[in-house]
């Protein structure tokens, strides 16, 4: 049993979708005249693995801070676990567990003294602390590093470590702001199986990414947030069938001004995207279209036929890519 | 059910739980503890209590109060503010900024007002156990004449409290450590100078000797004196008493403000 | 030469935006001169000097404060700025992908402290002057002769801080700098002590330039000084190859 999450939530009892953990409407959140957040609704079930994709700035971080109670709300309703943040903050970040996205490890403290001390924050009893901790290390694959100071520790650790600190009440939501923005591809892998597991052993999963790849990877639903709106919502595959097409042919060319090409190969798909270096032309079939791109007479330097992802939808909806 | 009822039953209570925190650091920490709060302190107390001391003593000296004695409640109570004064700048601008100690802490149940009780008790306790080390020796050495002077803790629990939540307040609204270095290079130093530590403040030309009585540490040293020397004063004392607690109320309703105001947007 | 004098100039253009610390880190031992000297001075009268002469406790305490000024100034950058260029800001090593070598560095990085203790020693002696505690025109030599004091402290920082793994280690080096600062004949003189431990006090750089320091601005000189300046000389060169050997270590392993 690594898996400590697992001793308090037993996966099943409560079907996915029934009971709603957290319930926005019309949220907002503003600083001073800047509104980072416009009136969102959302509701994430027990169980699920809820996504906000959306670039830098679309106010990710800002919900995910009204969810954790350490930021007030500036408009419209939220309620956590059945209960009001204004009023019951203390006792629903009882019942959380948050990974910020800026690390808040203790360089001061050792990797275990930091798992004990955030233990101790909850009131959690000295003795269980220490039992959370050692299994926790484990979890998070660090116990050889246990009396290692932080600092040392690489940037895919300390978010281990962070999420390993965020479990230490097992919490039934577990927030995590980009979890691995920042981290090399062998380190991001790591952590979603990490989060994987914590899914599977029940606890309820609230991300935010601008990566459309760990979208893809970890939600079961999520929304599209573009300038403090949701553009958005559903499964990645429903919004990849409702906002894009099966297939995408990409022809890259080598001159900086690409829409002669596109005014030449316009509808052979459903749409054209003109992006710096290439053209994106939306398709059922890529092979088919990328055919009649050539009986057109153009010459890409290289073409590619890949299928959609949530990159795509992104572009659909806001004109604009998710990683700039 | 009530949440008041709830916050109650809770133990140990959110700002035991940030203390146990400090004490944790603490055991890290203790050897710039010692030197800070008890090697240095010592030193100045032998160094200018007997050496300079030799000098001072030659003529009518303080009143007929050796030099030793006169100082060495000035020490203690210096010592004091410099530790509230120091362990509320950097360590609380870093628990906001550089570490986030207190962004995880208030992730937690922990909420900003136990933030803050519970840093400042931790400081507190560090300057106070530095405070009995130091007060033991001056007995030995014979430098406190009087069995009062264990009440001149009172005035190290008090001047530490003053110091530390003005300076956690100015701590948790700066963006940079620029203005530490301005706070204790025109603050805490000259008060350490001037405001009764060395020499008493009726030395000082009788134009800024009002300046002296408005400063916190003066009342301290007046305080912690008249407790080492035996020559406690219930009008006097309670006085001072008074005045620092001013000082440590309106330096934690300033504090949590602050913090709350930085914290929580 | 050329090189390090690149290593100053980066100095000072990081201390056109620091000059608050710059400026207030003069006034410590001005507010000691003051606090020690000026209000306790005045129950302590007047002190015979070993050459007979009898002079005031502020100006006593002057001199000292005034090698005390040349020591802070010195010590500060090369013990804490030093390194936070070493460990955070790799700044040196920044420096060492262009023709910049230890070398430079070293004599740069001294050469620097050296500016400010300079000005910080000269702001000091116009104090004193104007506060009437200067009674000798051989204190035209005190600011030249408080190089010598922060070409010690600058090399012995140095040195020092090529040791140090972290800021708590820098409690190691306080702990050096206050009984320098209290117990170097600053504040009274060194027949105060026992004479058993005197020779203690002897091995304090600090004690050497105060009595430098003292001489000039008292105008109780004789060949003794040069003396003392030796030991200045010696010390310092020692530490400064020291400090060069350990920065080479340090940077180009
Ligand atoms: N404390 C704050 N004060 C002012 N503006 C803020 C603050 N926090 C965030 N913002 C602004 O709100 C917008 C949304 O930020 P954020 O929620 O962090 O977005 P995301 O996490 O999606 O990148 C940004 O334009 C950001 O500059
Ligand atoms: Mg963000």
């Amino acid at each position: 049993m690594s898996n400590p999450a697992s001793t308090t939530h037993t996966p099943g009892v409560l079907p996915t979708g029934t009971e709603v953990l957290i319930e926005a409407v019309g949220l907002r959140k503003t600083f001073g005249d800047f509104v980072a957040v416009d009136g969102i609704d959302v509701q994430v079930h027990r169980g699920e693995a809820f996504g906000f994709l959306g670039p830098n700035g679309a106010g990710k971080s800002s919900t995910m801070r009204m969810i954790g109670c350490v930021s007030p709300v500036s408009g419209g309703s939220l309620r956590i676990l059945g209960m009001d943040p204004a009023l019951d903050g203390a006792r629903i970040r009882a019942r959380l567990g948050v990974v910020p996205q800026q690390d808040s490890l203790d360089g001061e403290l050792t990797v275990r003294d930091n798992l004990y001390v955030y233990g101790r924050y909850f009131g959690i009893p000295r003795a269980e602390c220490r039992r959370m901790a050692t299994e926790l290390l484990e979890f998070a694959n660090l116990t050889d590093r246990a009396d290692s100071l932080v600092d040392p520790l690489s940037g895919g650790m300390k978010r281990r470590l962070t999420i390993a600190r965020a479990l230490i009440n097992s919490p039934e939501i577990l927030l995590l702001d980009e979890p691995t923005t920042g981290l090399d591809p062998q380190a991001r892998h790591v952590l979603w199986d990490r989060l994987f597991r914590l899914k599977r052993s029940g606890v309820t999963l609230v991300l935010t990414t601008h990566y459309m790849d760990e979208a893809e990877q970890l939600c079961d639903r999520l929304v599209v947030m573009d300038k403090g709106r949701i553009a958005a919502e559903g499964s990645p595959r429903s919004l990849i069938e409702q906002w894009s097409t099966r297939e995408v042919l990409e022809l890259r060319f080598d001159e900086d001004d690409l829409s002669p090409h596109a005014r030449r190969v316009e509808g052979i798909g459903e749409r054209v995207e003109v992006l710096p270096d290439r053209l994106l032309l939306y398709v059922d079939d890529g092979e088919a279209a990328g055919r009649a791109v050539h009986e057109r007479g153009v010459r890409p330097l290289s073409s590619l036929v890949r299928r959609s992802t949530l990159e795509d939808v992104f572009l659909r909806l806001t004109g604009r890519s998710l990683v700039d | 059910m009530d949440p008041t009822l709830v916050a109650v039953r809770e133990r140990p209570r959110p700002p035991l739980r940030v203390l146990e925190y400090f004490l944790v650091l603490l055991r890290r920490t203790f050897r710039g503890t010692i030197f800070t709060g008890f090697l240095s302190p010592l030193l100045y107390l032998v160094a200018l209590g007997y050496g300079l001391g030799s000098l001072v003593d030659r003529g009518q000296g303080l009143d007929g109060v050796p030099y030793v004695q006169f100082i060495a409640p000035g020490i203690l109570v210096a010592t004091a503010m410099q530790i509230g004064v120091f362990d509320a700048s950097y360590p609380v601008l870093g628990a906001i900024r550089w570490d986030r100690q207190y962004h995880a802490m208030l992730a937690t149940p922990v909420g900003v007002r136990d933030v803050v009780t519970g840093h400042i008790a931790g400081i507190t306790l560090r300057s106070l156990l530095s405070a009995v080390v130091f007060l033991v020796v001056a007995y030995a050495l014979r430098a406190v004449p009087s069995w009062t002077g264990v009440l001149s803790l009172v005035a190290v629990l008090l001047v530490t409290v003053a110091y530390a939540t003005p300076m956690f307040a100015i701590a948790a609204r700066a963006q940079t450590d620029v203005s530490f270095t301005l706070v204790f290079r025109l603050g805490v130093i000259p008060m350490f100078l001037f405001s009764g530590t060395f020499f008493p403040v009726s030395q000082l030309p009788t134009a800024i000797q009002p300046i002296a009585y408005v400063i916190p540490l003066w009342h301290g040293s007046s305080l912690a004196r008249d407790a080492t020397l035996g020559t406690l004063s219930w009008g006097m004392d309670l006085l001072h008493v008074g005045y620092l607690l001013l000082w440590c109320v309106l330096g934690g309703w300033l504090a949590t403000r602050t913090l709350r105001r930085r914290m929580v947007v | 030469m050329s090189l390090a004098a690149v290593v100053v100039e980066r100095n000072v253009v990081t201390y056109r935006r620091q000059w608050i610390a710059f400026l207030t880190g003069f006034l410590e031992p001005v507010f000691y001169l003051f606090s020690l000297g000026l209000g306790l001075g005045a129950l302590i009268g007047d002190i015979t000097l070993p050459g007979g002469q009898v002079v005031s406790y502020p100006q006593y305490v002057a001199p000292a404060m005034l090698a005390m000024a040349a020591m802070n100034g010195a010590v500060f950058d090369a013990t804490y700025n030093m390194f936070f260029k070493l460990k955070h800001a790799h700044t040196f090593d920044a420096m060492l992908a262009t023709p910049i070598g230890p070398r430079d560095i070293a004599l740069g990085e001294m050469a620097w402290s050296l500016v400010r203790s300079g000005i910080y020693v000269t702001g000091f002696l116009l104090i004193s002057l104007a506060m009437g505690l200067v009674r000798s025109w051989w204190a035209l030599l005190a600011v030249p002769a408080a190089t010598l004091i922060g070409f010690v402290f600058s090399g012995l920082g140095m040195a020092a801080t090529s040791w140090v793994r972290n800021y708590v280690d820098f409690d190691y080096i306080q702990m050096a700098l206050v009984p320098l600062t209290l117990l170097s004949a600053t504040f009274f003189p060194i027949e105060a002590y026992p004479a058993q431990v005197r020779w203690l006090v002897e091995l304090s750089p600090l004690y050497h330039g105060v009595v430098i320091e003292r001489g000039l601005m008292l105008g109780d000189v004789g060949p003794g000084l040069l003396v003392h300046a030796a030991v200045l000389v010696v010390v310092g060169s020692i530490a400064l190859w020291v400090a060069r050997r350990r920065l080479a270590h340090l940077l180009l392993k």
